[in-house]
């Protein structure tokens, strides 16, 4: 496949601070490329370089041939975005907005179609105050798309929204695509990235730290497994960790959660029947995109509620 | 239609649909035209000024308390506030330059400016007998710099306001002070020397005393015109500078 999105050793300061520090990867046509990293770590500048909003300190960009900076014009007509924290006029009603925005483009889709696509063709004479925290979020992506833009940058797209809210957008951004567009998208939900991006980018302290699938980056740390278990009564840690294939024991709740390799809860198992324990809940976890980027960063991503 | 137009038509449609704006913009100024007209004594001659009568010197200082909601009050407001919203810069985004908006900002609040001033001619005529301005042409160029140097003022405090909170605090400290130095309170007439020489290099004061000559058929006076040119040129180029998008 073309990319459609060069980066390359993209830099950019604020003062002494660099926020993104040498960042590349390419994006190919038709995908749905994440961008993902922890709040802070350069995710929304990479993007906002790319959108032309940002003049990078160093390093290229080119999107579908274009300079962000120098054909500005030009690339505005071909990239949509959806910025975090931006409104429209409280009073504007959403047919407004559409019929607004979709003035500013040469070749605009039919918006009518679009919002009806989007769930929002009963919504058209609502101001846009009115609308709910979902319903603004569909409005921004109809607004993000209606210049029929090859490449659409969705950021933090879902964050704030409650997790029906934050499904059915998943479902639109898939729908987008289905439309042909490239959709890049900044995150910082594993479970977003997880279900919706084709490849991802993980982002830490303004570096690119490993471009692979979902799958690709789980199975860099796939070798390792979880089981969890409540135990009927109280078992020594360190029979557990006398296991070969035990790395590591610990206790969360009233449960315990095994870490290890190769046949682990064929070791745990006999363990317990030998010591006459049993396991109650026991559950076999495979290794996940978080903790591929516990390994990867060495650090978990913040939880929305921690923000 | 161009995105231009199309910001224009939607920008007057939400100005119209917020009251407070519409009371405050289109309502004031008239209602106070209509209020001072109503006063007996102000359609009585003034001795000494060639019979001259309050609610005659009062039609500019009405006129200037209209530009002075608009330049100052409103533009700021609605400017201040989409910056702080992020309108501006989503608009970054799209191929429209925010700046556009703006400008359609300046087209609405200027229409509307004018539509005043025919609005509040046309009541001091027929309401109150007061007489078409004697040199149209000088009374038009006299608010149209006006209109332009306080646009300009009002242009620096959208610029310099985080939010439209603050943009309405900034205007209100600026508004009385402006509209008391064109005569609101007391007519530039009877200012003393200090404070007339003050209201002289004040926009509106500058403007007022411009539309004042204009009425009674004079050319507005060299002083009071560069007064007016400088706001502008001085205003527009720091609000220039310092303007941001974000």
């Amino acid at each position: 496949m073309e990319s459609i999105i060069e980066v390359n050793d993209l830099v950019k300061r604020y003062g002494a601070t660099t926020t993104v520090d040498g960042v590349s990867f390419s994006v190919d046509e038709g995908e749905i490329f994440g961008i993902l990293g922890p709040n802070g770590a350069g995710k929304t500048t990479t993007v906002e370089c790319i959108e032309g909003l940002r003049k990078p300190d160093g390093g290229s960009i080119r999107v579908a041939g274009l300079d962000p900076q120098s054909e500005a014009r030009e690339l505005k007509e071909l990239l949509g975005a959806q910025l975090q924290e931006t409104e429209l006029p409280d009073l504007i009603r959403v047919r407004e907005a559409m019929e607004l925005y979709s003035s500013f483009y040469r070749d605009p889709v039919d918006w009518r179609e679009l919002l009806d696509d989007l769930g929002l063709a009963g919504k058209l004479e609502t101001p846009f105050r009115r609308l709910s925290g979902g319903q603004k979020q569909r409005l921004s992506i109809a607004l993000a798309v209606v210049g029929n833009p090859r490449i659409a940058v969705l950021d933090e797209l879902t964050t704030g929204l409650d997790p029906q809210a934050r499904r059915d957008t998943w479902d639109l951004i898939e729908r987008i695509r289905g439309r042909g567009v490239t959709i890049v998208l900044v995150t910082h939900f594993m479970e977003e990235a997880e279900r919706l991006c084709d490849r991802l980018a993980v982002i830490d302290s303004g570096r690119v730290v490993a471009v692979d699938t979902p799958a690709g980056l789980v199975a860099k740390v796939d070798h390792r497994q979880r089981v969890r278990f409540r135990p009927s009564a109280p078992l020594d840690h360190a029979l557990l960790t006398g296991l070969p294939e035990v790395s590591h024991v610990e206790r969360a709740g009233g449960q315990l959660v095994v870490t290890g390799t190769g046949d682990l809860l064929q070791a745990v198992t006999a363990l317990l029947a030998q010591q006459g324990v049993i396991a109650g809940d026991l559950r076999v976890e495979q290794a996940t995109l978080d903790d591929a980027f516990v390994a990867l960063t060495g650090r978990r991503l913040e939880s929305e509620e921690a923000r | 239609m161009t995105a231009f137009t199309k910001l224009t038509m939607i920008e007057t449609r939400l100005f119209f649909r917020d009251l407070m704006a519409v009371g405050l913009g289109l309502g004031l100024a008239p209602i106070l035209l209509v209020v001072l007209g109503l006063v007996p004594t102000f359609r009585e001659p003034i001795p000494g000024l060639d019979g001259l009568r309050t609610i005659d010197i009062y039609v500019p200082v009405l006129v200037a308390v209209a530009v002075a909601t608009f330049g100052v009050f409103i533009l700021p407001q609605l400017m201040a506030g989409y910056r702080a919203k992020g309108v501006l810069r989503r608009m970054r985004t799209t191929p429209v330059q925010p700046g556009t908006l703006l400008g359609a900002q300046l087209v609405m609040g200027t229409a509307m400016t004018v539509g005043l001033l025919l609005i509040m001619l046309v009541i001091a005529r027929l309401a109150f007998a007061v007489a078409l301005p004697q040199n149209i042409l000088a009374y038009l160029v006299s608010f149209v710099l006006a209109t332009a140097a306080t646009g300009a003022v009002g242009l620096v405090v959208a610029a310099l306001a985080p939010s439209a909170a603050s943009a309405n605090g900034i205007g209100m400290v600026l508004y009385f002070p402006m509209l008391f130095f064109a005569g609101l309170w007391i007519p530039r007439a009877n200012m003393h020397p200090i404070l007339l020489t003050i209201s002289d290099f004040t926009p509106l004061g500058a403007g007022v005393a411009s539309l004042q000559d204009a009425a009674v058929g004079d050319w507005p006076q060299l002083l009071h015109v560069a007064v007016m040119v400088g706001w502008t040129v001085l205003a527009g180029a720091l609000a220039a500078r310092v303007f941001r998008w974000e």
